[in-house]
């Protein structure tokens, strides 16, 4: 179960709050959006819960499994199965999207006590997964993300998701720049990767992608803090009203 | 704190003391005494039996350094070297000349295998993909062993040390010795031919395609020594062959000198590939002591069609001084330069390559990949020129630096020269950092620091760790790993 207990966080170098107490609670097996207008904070949320620099916790929690994550590194959060599919995927020119993974996969086994996969059984493992996703692996022979369109960059992090076998998703914006049919490929990643040892949290800006991707719960998020939750149909509700009855009310 | 900020912070605490390699071998070795004067080449040449042309040779390169001055126009910074204060002759005693591994000191063979190189037949029969390589070992100044003499000799190569070459080869010798870098040619070639000690000797006849990898291991152990090893290589009409050179040199709180010199000599239709995986003493964390290395290494693309191709990994020494150069002489020849040059803590490199057009439709190409972290200078140096009768001369050059923290500087110097105007040259060059947002998405897919840095480096070198002979390349990764790695955490 992801704890956010009354969460204050600024810019390291600023002082500038950009989370004002957030609490939120999602248990393993259920998926919840978090949908608020450009500037309340989403991304600042989803890097904290990944443990980026540049960003202070003045107070607050975040317990993932019972146990703080807060003081671990990046790569620990990611041992502890956090994935935090980007909104803007980092390009990693002369490294193979395989040679990326593989490395990956075995620091994160590595760290979970399993053993490194071997080169075949790797790619036999990738192969699977992709095909489950129907995502063709000839972009794993590419330079990670590098001249990949938008939609080809969201789903090599939806493989790359899927193939790291995380427990808590976070997904940033991942439907920004998507045609439609892109859009069907990252929701059936998505939805496929449901289950309950796995919580998610899916963050967006439109309803549309919740019409994909329905979410157990949905939360307004406006200037750092939930501002409502509620059921699959609150996000239909806020694509008629908007969301200025929560912004004049945080002001 | 920001990655990059944190990679900042470890590289003020950067650990090159840790050296891998940095361990002294203790055999006894018999030196001349120190400083240099014509006594001492010619003491050199005696130790070394050799014939009065050879010694003669020597002398008039001394009596030309002595009129030379140090060149200054690198990017490099150091205290001035006292050239009277040096040993110019270190060999190890119970090695003059051996006549098969046995003979050869117990130790000696432990640091071979403490350095991990492939000296025993045996061990290099076991190794990648039935690799093979013939290796010379270069112990401070004399040739200790070679490897695989004999069934080179079947195809009728000639690989063996500088000395035996000067006593069994002479024509050759005579005819080739100096003839691309002569005597005077600069300060260091001088004093190179003037007091080298030893080195390796390939003679690859015509149309003969060598069978094997040929391999040289160098390494410095005496005090105060310089090692002056000489390599001449000469490729017969339409014949092929591959020579690797590794370096490496225990610590010491002095700086050592080592000034080699590499003649190619490639006729038409034959080719060179020279690999390069240098990896001398560094210094330690304050910039103590560390290897300086004064290369003079060139070419020449003598025949048409002929072709050079030099690759070379550079992450140790305190001073790089070197640019390997072609020289494309005959018609249709082709240079190639591919360098990784990795400097950290205090290192200083200034390196690059010349590729000098005289030849119709020659054609060349440079890769240059610098990687500058902690308080290193990292410069590329390059000359691109043509001839006014080298028509149709075409050059593409790529320079591109990487940055690890902000005490560091990447520097590129080209200088194109074209005579003529039918010449084509093509220059891209690029600096960049590591980003703090690309280590961030590595570390969220469960990469530590250190681990997400060589992989975006490894990444940033790949078009040249490609030109590497396979068996090499894991190894090259794993050596650039290791010299970032006082970088990060």
């Amino acid at each position: 179960m992801l704890e956010i207990k009354d969460l204050h966080v600024k810019l390291a170098d600023e002082d500038r709050e950009i989370l004002k107490g957030l609490t939120l609670t999602i248990p393993k097996g259920e998926v919840h959006a978090i949908m608020g207008p450009n500037g309340s904070g989403k991304s600042t949320l989803a890097y904290v819960l990944a443990g980026r620099d540049g960003y202070e916790v003045t107070s607050g929690d975040i317990l993932w499994d019972g146990e703080s994550i807060l003081e671990m590194e990046p790569e620990e959060r990611a041992a502890k199965g956090v994935f935090l599919a980007f909104q803007y995927p980092m390009e990693i020119p002369g490294v193979a999207g395989f040679t990326f993974l593989r490395t990956a996969v075995n620091a994160v086994r590595k760290a979970r006590g399993l053993p490194e996969l071997s080169t075949p059984d790797f790619m036999k493992f990738v192969k699977a997964k992709a095909e489950r996703l129907n995502i063709n692996t000839d972009m794993l022979k590419r330079p990670v993300n590098v001249g990949f369109s938008g939609g080809e960059k969201k789903r090599a992090e939806i493989l790359q998701m899927e193939v790291l076998e995380p427990t808590l998703c976070v997904l940033d914006e991942t439907d920004s720049g998507l045609d439609i049919d892109a859009l069907r490929i990252v929701s059936d990643g998505v939805n496929s990767m449901r289950s309950p040892e796995r919580a998610m949290l899916v963050i967006t800006h439109y309803q549309r992608l919740l019409n994909h991707i329905v979410p157990d719960r949905v939360h307004v998020m406006v200037d750092g803090k939930i501002r409502k939750s509620g059921d699959a149909s609150l996000a239909k509700e806020l694509e008629k009203s908007g969301y200025a009855e929560y912004q004049s009310k945080a002001a | 704190m920001p990655a990059v900020q944190e990679t900042i912070e470890q590289v003020r605490k950067i650990d090159v003391d840790q050296y891998k390699y940095g361990f002294e071998t203790k055999i006894d070795t018999v030196k001349a005494p120190k400083g240099l004067s014509e006594d001492i080449v010619r003491f050199i040449s005696e130790k070394k039996g050799e014939p009065a042309w050879m010694l003669e040779w020597r002398l008039e390169a001394y009596r030309r350094w002595v009129n030379m001055t140090e060149p200054t126009w690198a990017k490099v910074d150091y205290p001035k070297i006292d050239f009277n204060d040096l040993y110019y002759y270190a060999a190890p005693k119970s090695t003059e000349g051996p006549k098969s591994l046995d003979e050869v000191d117990p130790e000696l063979l432990a640091t071979y295998e403490k350095l991990g190189i492939p000296l025993r037949e045996r061990e290099v029969l076991a190794g990648v993909q039935g690799a093979r390589v013939a290796v010379d070992a270069v112990f401070d100044s004399v040739s200790v062993v070679t490897t695989f003499k004999d069934e080179l000799k079947k195809a009728g190569v000639i690989f063996c040390s500088m000395s035996e070459a000067v006593r069994e080869h002479p024509e050759l010798i005579k005819k080739y010795l100096g003839s691309v870098v002569p005597q005077g040619d600069n300060f260091y070639a001088a004093l190179n031919a003037a007091v080298f000690s030893d080195g390796s000797f390939v003679y690859v006849p015509e149309g003969v395609r060598c069978p094997m990898e040929l391999s040289t291991y160098f390494r410095i152990n005496e005090k105060q020594t310089g090692q002056f090893e000489r390599t001449l290589i000469i490729a017969e009409k339409g014949s092929y062959v591959s020579y690797l050179e590794g370096c490496t040199a225990p610590m010491r709180d002095e700086h050592q000198l080592h000034a080699a010199v590499v003649e190619l000599i490639a006729l038409d239709d034959a080719e060179i590939k020279y690999s390069t995986v240098q990896n001398w003493y560094p210094g330690d964390k304050n910039g103590k002591g560390g290897i300086y290395n004064f290369v003079t290494k060139r070419g020449d693309c003598r025949g048409d069609r002929s072709k050079i191709s030099w690759t070379q990994v550079e992450t140790g020494s305190a001073i790089t001084w070197k640019y390997p150069s072609c020289i494309l002489r005959g018609n249709e020849s082709r240079g190639e330069f591919y360098s990784i040059a990795v400097s950290n803590g205090w290192q200083q490199v200034d390196s690059g390559t010349k590729m000098i057009h005289l030849g119709k439709n020659s054609s060349s190409r440079i890769i240059s990949k610098g990687i500058a972290a902690g308080h290193s200078q990292n410069t590329y140096r390059g000359l691109v020129s043509a001839h006014r009768k080298a028509t149709g001369a075409r050059n593409f050059t790529n320079c591109d630096s990487l940055l690890i923290g902000d005490k560091c500087g990447a520097h590129t110097v080209p200088y194109i020269e074209a005579k003529n105007n039918t010449a084509h040259f093509e220059h891209e060059a690029t600096t960049s950092k590591i980003s703090d947002d690309t280590l961030f998405y590595c570390r969220q897919r469960g990469l530590s620091q250190e681990e997400a840095v060589a992989l975006v480096v490894n990444g940033f070198v790949r078009d040249v760790l490609q030109q590497l002979p396979m068996e090499f390349m894991a190894e090259t990764q794993k050596l650039i790993g290791i010299s970032l790695e006082g970088s990060v955490g």
